[in-house]
Parts: C-alpha cells; structure tokens; sequence
C-alpha cells in the first residue's frame, strides 16, 4: 500500500522539480532543482529493483553534474538574463 | 574556486574517509552485490570532488596533480587490456576466464554455490573491476579538477 503510495508521489515530485529547474532564473537555484531531481529519480530506480542503475544515477546525476555546474556557474554570470 | 570557512572544511575532512571507504567497498564486492567498477569509482569521485569544493582548487592541484590523473587513467585502462590479452595467452579466446578454479586470487570455486559471503570467488572479474574503478575515479575526477582550476585562473586574471 505504502509502496504504491511512493510510486505515484516519486513521478509528480520528479515533474515538479523539472518544471522548476526550467522556470527559475536563478541559475544556482536551477542547479539544486537538477540535482533533487536526479536524486528522487535514483531513488524511484531503487524501488523499481534496478539498484545498480540507481548508485550510478546517485553518483553521477546528484552529485559530479552539480559540481561541474555550479563551477561553470561561477566562472559565469549568477542570474539569468531578462531578454 | 577559493576555499570555504572552517566548519565545511572540518566535516567534509570528517566524511571524506567513510565516503572513500563506501566506494572501494562497492568496487570490490562488484562482483557479489549490485555496483562494480563505474559505480563505486563514481561514488570515489564524488567524495574527491566534495573536497575539491571544500579546500579550493589551488591546494587540490598542489595534492593532486593534473599530469598524475592521466597517468593513472591510462594504467586502469592499461591493465584491462593486458587482463584481456593473458586471457587469450593462457586460455583459448580473448577475455578468457584463465583465474578460476586455480586456488591462487579470487579463484576458488565454493562447492554449494556462490553466495554473498565468498568474497574470493569471480576469477579475473573483481581484477577488470578495479582495473575499472582505477580509471573512472582518475578520469571524473580530472574532469572536475581541471574545470575548476581553469575557472579559478580566469577570475585572477581580471
């Protein structure tokens, strides 16, 4: 019950993050949204009995991506620009 | 990227030895439980990139330098080469499993079949995993090392 619970809640979580990581101008703010996406998406992975498929998600998505991003960040400019 | 203040610096020294302990875990067991070589060699890079955001770019590149990662990527892939060729030596075929059933690494057979304690079980598998994991820690960790450093030459130069 609780399982089937998680299953619905995981996918609009992971939806909502999305939606966020595209409307948000800050860029910093985008990134964190990115990586709790990736995050909730590891951990639908690991109730979809795939755990190897989520440590590599864990690793590679929720944390090396965010730190090449937020590096790139801050070589650039933070906000987004209003065009 | 400069370094951070003294309470990022202090736990991410603290959290960096069970982060680094958790990955060799996972290259080691690849061959009983879920993970091997890219899995754990992420989870590896991870914690090196952690430190990396925590000290700042200059006294990790005076640790660590660029030329030594390459090095080290080119050894991991090196060594699963050379796994592959002594397969071909030894046995008959390319990749040929030529350490099981020799008693001498990883090479016994348990008579009741394989279960998640016989650690030393897999033949010349667990060897192409670190092989593996020797390479994808070098190779994530170049990637970020030299991203940030390059970042952080820019902004003195303005």
């Amino acid at each position: 019950m609780i399982l089937e619970a998680i299953h619905i809640i995981l996918p609009i979580l992971i939806v909502i993050a999305s939606i966020y990581a595209v409307l948000l101008k800050d860029l910093i703010a985008a990134a964190i949204a990115v990586s709790a996406m990736s995050l909730m998406l590891s951990l639908e992975f690991y109730i979809l009995q795939a755990p190897d498929v989520a440590i590599a998600e864990a690793g590679i998505g929720a944390c090396l991506t965010t730190a090449i991003l937020i590096i790139a960040i801050k070589a650039t400019k933070r906000m987004e620009d209003e065009t | 990227m400069s370094e951070m203040s003294k309470i990022v610096r202090t736990i991410s020294s603290i959290s960096f030895p069970l982060i680094i302990i958790y990955g060799l875990y996972i290259i080691s067991h690849g061959h009983l439980t879920p993970g091997g070589g890219f899995q754990g060699g992420a989870v590896v890079a991870s914690g090196c990139a952690m430190i990396l955001v925590a000290y700042g770019s200059i006294w990790t590149i005076g640790k660590m330098k660029e030329k030594n990662l390459s090095l080290l990527e080119s050894i991991g892939a090196i060594c699963f080469i050379l796994l592959a060729i002594f397969g071909l030596g030894f046995g008959a075929v390319f990749f040929n499993n030529f350490l099981v059933g020799s008693d001498f690494l990883f090479g016994t057979i348990p008579s009741a079949g394989s279960t998640i304690a016989n650690i030393n079980t897999g033949g010349v598998i667990p060897l192409m995993n670190f092989a593996v994991g020797i390479k994808v820690i070098a190779g994530l960790f170049a990637i970020v090392l030299v991203m940030a450093h390059a970042s952080s030459t820019r902004e003195g130069k303005k």
